[in-house]
């Protein structure tokens, strides 16, 4: 007991003494404060990356694997423009004309390596003995009708336009343009490409109003999460009007809330210096980091700030010491729950997604800053201000009465209250296990974000955003014309075909089977893999030489001639659905073809469906030991063990009980869903650790029993919990009207946490209080007959 | 483009006062080039054996090898004549190609699995020759006619000159070839801009040696494609200028005997 007095005399001490050193040293600490803050903020940068594959870190098998098919073949990323002609037909010489007009133009897309239109496509066919390639509409402008005709017939009966260049009622057409972005600066090469790809349309949507046109694809995708970023970033603007709106009706002083605006800012700008050292490059969800800073930093200054206010005002002390009070009162609550929350978002960096990382570094980083500069700045900057001693008393603390009967009201009944919300946890638990995740990329922007809405157009109407690829083998070099590795990739795109979520597949089973038939008189007959691999091998070679620059088979056949690329472009499809698709077509790969045709099914969209499991999977460590580590600052805290294993009841159930209602609402969470436990558990014990330590303190100072302990808990902090739930939802709410999934969602279950935790911190955890002080009573009087048994 | 516009028509006013024969850019890049056409007159007609080698980022690499004969004629554009010595499955392959000075040149594919010559569609000729990063344009004889030159700088024995394609359909822009006027114009480096006029692929000749101590012939010629990252190398061996080939060594009968 002397001992724990003892530390407890040496922190008040602390504070008191870091408090005198402030507020005599104000104007050098406001000073040095200042140069710190601007010194980092110098160092700031804000870059802005939106490739998708910030996503995915440089261990992630599945991105490897697809890097891998990439380098066999080609690195590509698109842009599909599609157009939807008004008059509902695409087989129109003007249309054709426009179609070849843009074509012509995406050829100038920066970086461009391909574009594929349903003009020039290269279309087989036997003229006389001979093959014939050619593309499929050129120079238009000379077609007669009845030409147009047969365009339109032969396009529509086109494997490969159909479902993927053209829909099949011939309304709807894309152009295709691939381009390989070199990689060496994707936050600039990306703003590139669509800058050039945006004034390409809006020009020809200029001279063609006669032509709807939508865009999506890999560099539209990325440029949405680009943009996403900054409009996200745009948020702290309304998040920093909601901090000066809140501190003015909580403290009722300018002064007050200035020099609360001067330690967010500032926290801010620390933060920003701190990515500039670290070369952090921001993504959509890292960019929201200036909403939590501000949403959590807020709070650390709102506490010393009323304290010290009540204390001149209530307690009419002079400024300075109240503002030694505030400090002596607030230094460790607030060390403490700057700590856990710094914890909570470290433990981000257990996950397996990148951005993140860089979130829960950022905000760690923030968040020290932000206990630095409230035990600092503020309190200097206070020094500095006058206060106005205005209308003594004008506040009637009507409230309490309200908190104390609440308190009255739990202490009545507390094992009632225990078993009705250990029942509703244990239902919410229940439930929270059947959310499933998904993570479909399209539907990370909601539809207010052009893309998304582009994308499902184009999804309704021409092919799908969604795909998978395989690089099947054929064990040797040149293999790829072997008549029994063609058969059974035939066979597979069959399969393919068949399955009822493929909108279109594309192998090189079909250009072995078009070229043999034209090789043969155009007869359907030979519409088939060639039986004889030297035929195979010489007709691929004559078809090769009758392409043109750009349209080559290169992005479909590796060099060595022995592996072939199939894509398999699917439906809009949740993770799930991916997933087990992926798996069933590798699994017909085992059963049905040689060893040296099994392959991985890779692609972006399947990144993204299995990125929510490997998050998980990686954060589920994290956030064991974020539990483990948070319990063990409470124990210390709280200076003891078992109110601190207690602490994990009311910390670990606002996550069950937000997750189990999720369920109700939504029942589908994302990536960034899983890192909101190891966030939120470093947000809400401050709840848990407020409560406690008032009771306790009502129990060991003042020798309160523990209904009146609990009651004393509740009349002294019940208003600040209130209060500081209230910023904090205010902050994810703000955070919740993102258009990105990622953060919109992560915020949203975040309020939902904050408030349960809140409402379990009234109502659970002074029950539990209560039930285990009882228990207490009488271990105490066991461990005393045990001590004396021992001496 | 704009830029590159100002700045060549900067480096052609330098000239054109520097050069004291005062004659325009474009007939002095024609010159150049008929020089260095005139240069390799002559040559009657060779056979030679090369090995392809193609290597994609990885490193990864695919051989083929080959046997070329060419004709050469003054009135109209070189005959041609491929022979794919592998990979086996291709063996006998053999392409036989017509230049023309004028028009898009005619071009026949002789497949032994089938025993049947086919004409090539000859619309098309920007793509990869067997995929490798040589377009069969570039491959093909190089004929005055082809394209539009301007001279563009002199540096040392090095004259670099611009050429534009004369073809729609061609996959370029313009290339930018250096001659050497010290070595009978032959050629030591071809870049080439694609269709949005960056640079897509340098070619360089190296291993040079001399025939007839007139003929310059690359031992070796390199294409790097500086957009895909994948490499092309071709690799020649010793001409024979002796073998006194004919027309009638370049029909399609020719071409059905050479690949059996």
């Amino acid at each position: 007991m002397n001992a724990i007095k003892k530390t407890k005399n040496a922190t008040n001490a602390f504070a008191k003494n870091w408090a005198n050193f402030v507020i005599k040293y104000k104007w050098p600490v406001l000073l040095l404060t200042i140069l710190l803050a601007m010194g980092l903020g110098s160092q700031g940068k804000m870059e802005f990356d939106g490739d998708y594959h910030v996503f995915f870190s440089e261990s992630n098998p599945e991105l490897e694997a697809f890097d891998a098919l990439q380098e066999k073949y080609t690195k590509d990323d698109n842009i599909i423009v599609v157009l939807a002609p008004k008059n509902g037909d695409v087989f129109t010489k003007p249309n054709l004309i426009a179609i070849e007009e843009l074509t012509a133009a995406a050829w100038n897309t920066p970086y461009s390596s391909r574009v594929d239109a349903v003009t020039n496509f290269q279309h087989t066919s036997a003229q006389g003995d001979d093959l014939y390639v050619d593309d499929l509409s050129y120079d238009s402008a000379n077609k007669t009708e009845a030409e147009i005709k047969e365009i339109r017939k032969k396009a529509l009966k086109e494997p490969l336009l159909v479902h993927r260049i053209i829909n099949e009622e011939g309304s709807v057409t894309a152009i295709n343009v691939t381009v390989r972005l070199p990689g060496e600066n994707s936050a600039a090469e990306i703003p590139e490409v669509t800058i050039a790809t945006r004034d390409m349309i809006s020009k020809f949507q200029e001279k063609h109003p006669e032509f709807d046109v939508y865009t999506t694809g890999l560099v539209p995708l990325n440029t949405a999460f680009f943009e996403s970023s900054q409009k996200d970033l745009m948020l702290t603007m309304v998040m920093l009007l909601i901090v000066v709106i809140v501190t003015l009706i909580l403290t009722r002083n300018i002064f007050a809330t200035l020099a609360t605006l001067f330690v967010v800012l500032f926290s801010i700008i620390s933060a920003v210096g701190f990515i500039g050292l670290n070369g952090i490059k921001l993504t959509p969800p890292s960019a929201v980091f200036p909403t939590m800073i501000l949403t959590l930093a807020v709070a650390d200054s709102i506490h010393i700030l009323i304290t010290y206010l009540q204390k001149v005002r209530k307690d009419g002390l002079e400024k300075k010491e109240a503002l030694v009070e505030s400090m002596r009162l607030n230094f460790m609550p607030v060390f403490i729950t700057s700590l856990t929350t710094v914890i909570g978002f470290l433990t981000l960096n257990f996950g397996d997604v990148p951005p993140f990382w860089d979130l829960g570094n950022i905000v760690a980083f923030g968040m020290c800053m932000a206990f630095l500069f409230s035990t600092t700045t503020l309190p200097a900057l206070m020094a500095i201000f006058p206060i106005w001693k205005s209308k003594k008393a004008q506040q009637k603390e009507s409230k309490i009465g309200w908190y104390t009967n609440l308190g009255m009201f739990v202490v009545k009944q507390p094992v009632r209250l225990t078993i009705i919300s250990i029942v509703v946890i244990g239902v919410l638990t229940f439930l929270a296990k059947k959310n499933i995740f998904n993570d479909e990329f399209v539907e990370y922007f909601d539809t207010s974000v052009q893309f998304r809405q582009d994308s499902d157009f184009i999804n309704e109407n021409l092919t799908g955003f969604y795909n998978v690829e395989l690089s099947v083998g054929s064990g040797e070099s040149g293999g790829i014309n072997n008549p029994e590795y063609l058969s059974k990739l035939n066979e597979f795109e069959n399969w393919l075909e068949d399955q009822p979520e493929v909108v279109h597949v594309n192998a090189f089973s079909e250009v072995a089977r078009r070229v043999n038939r034209s090789m043969h008189g155009d007869d359907e007959s030979y519409y088939r893999v060639p039986d004889n691999r030297e035929e195979a091998a010489q007709y691929l070679l004559l078809y090769e030489l009758s392409l043109p620059f750009g349209l080559d088979l290169n992005n479909q056949i590796n060099v060595d001639k022995s592996e072939s690329r199939v894509t398999v472009t699917l439906e809009n499809n949740s993770s799930a659905e991916m997933i087990a698709f992926a798996e069933r077509s590798e699994k017909w790969l085992r059963d049905n073809a040689p060893e040296s045709m099994h392959a991985l099914a890779v692609s972006p969209t399947l990144m993204f469906s299995k990125l929510g499991f490997r998050q998980a999977d990686s954060m589920l460590k994290g956030n064991i030991i974020a539990l483990i580590l948070i319990s063990l600052v409470l124990m210390i805290a709280l200076r003891n063990v078992k109110l601190g294993l207690l602490s994990i009841i009311p910390n670990v159930a606002p996550v069950l009980v937000g997750f189990g209602l999720w369920y109700l609402l939504k029942g589908t969470i994302n990536t960034g869903m899983v890192i909101v436990f190891g966030m939120t558990l470093g947000i809400i014990v401050d709840d848990t650790v407020h409560f406690m330590s008032k009771f306790l303190r009502a129990r060991r100072e003042l020798g309160y029993d523990a209904k009146a302990a609990i009651i004393y808990a509740f009349e002294t902090v019940g208003k600040a919990l209130v209060t500081t739930t209230l910023v904090l939802l205010a902050g994810f709410v703000v955070l919740s009207t993102s258009s990105f999934a990622l953060n919109s969602y992560m915020a949203r279950i975040t309020v939902i946490i904050i408030l349960a935790a809140l409402i379990i911190d009234f109502i659970l955890l002074p029950s539990l209080l209560i039930l285990v002080s009882r228990e207490k009573e009488e271990i105490k009087t066991t461990s005393k007959v045990q001590m004396q048994l021992d001496k | 483009m704009k830029r590159i516009n100002f700045f060549t028509s900067i480096i052609a006013t330098i000239l054109l006062v520097s050069v004291t024969n005062a004659q325009s850019n474009e007939e002095r890049g024609l010159q150049i080039a008929k020089a260095a056409e005139k240069a390799d007159e002559g040559f009657g007609s060779s056979i030679v054996e090369l090995q392809m080698t193609l290597k994609n980022k990885n490193g990864q690499t695919s051989e083929r090898f080959l046997t070329t004969r060419t004709l050469e004629l003054t009135a109209d554009g070189d005959k041609s004549m491929i022979v794919f010595e592998s990979p086996k499955d291709v063996k006998g392959t053999a392409t036989l190609t017509f230049t023309h000075k004028v028009g898009a040149d005619d071009q026949w594919l002789y497949l032994p699995s089938i025993k049947r010559v086919k004409r090539i569609s000859s619309n098309n000729k920007s793509g990869p020759f067997v995929g490798s990063e040589f377009a069969y344009e570039d491959l093909s004889s190089q004929e005055v006619e082809k394209y539009a030159y301007k001279f563009l700088k002199e540096e040392g024995d090095f004259l670099l000159v611009e050429q534009d394609p004369v073809d729609p359909k061609s996959g370029y822009t313009r290339r930018i070839v250096t001659y050497n006027k010290n070595k009978g114009y032959r050629l030591e480096k071809v870049e080439f801009y694609d269709r949005k006029n960056a640079l897509l692929k340098t070619l360089s000749y190296s291993d040079y040696k001399r025939y007839k101590n007139k003929f310059w012939r690359a031992g070796t010629f390199t294409m790097v494609n500086h957009q895909s990252n994948k490499e092309t190398v071709l690799k020649f061996g010793e001409y024979n200028f002796g073998a006194e080939l004919a027309e009638e060594d370049f029909t399609e009968v020719a071409l059905k005997r050479a690949g059996s």
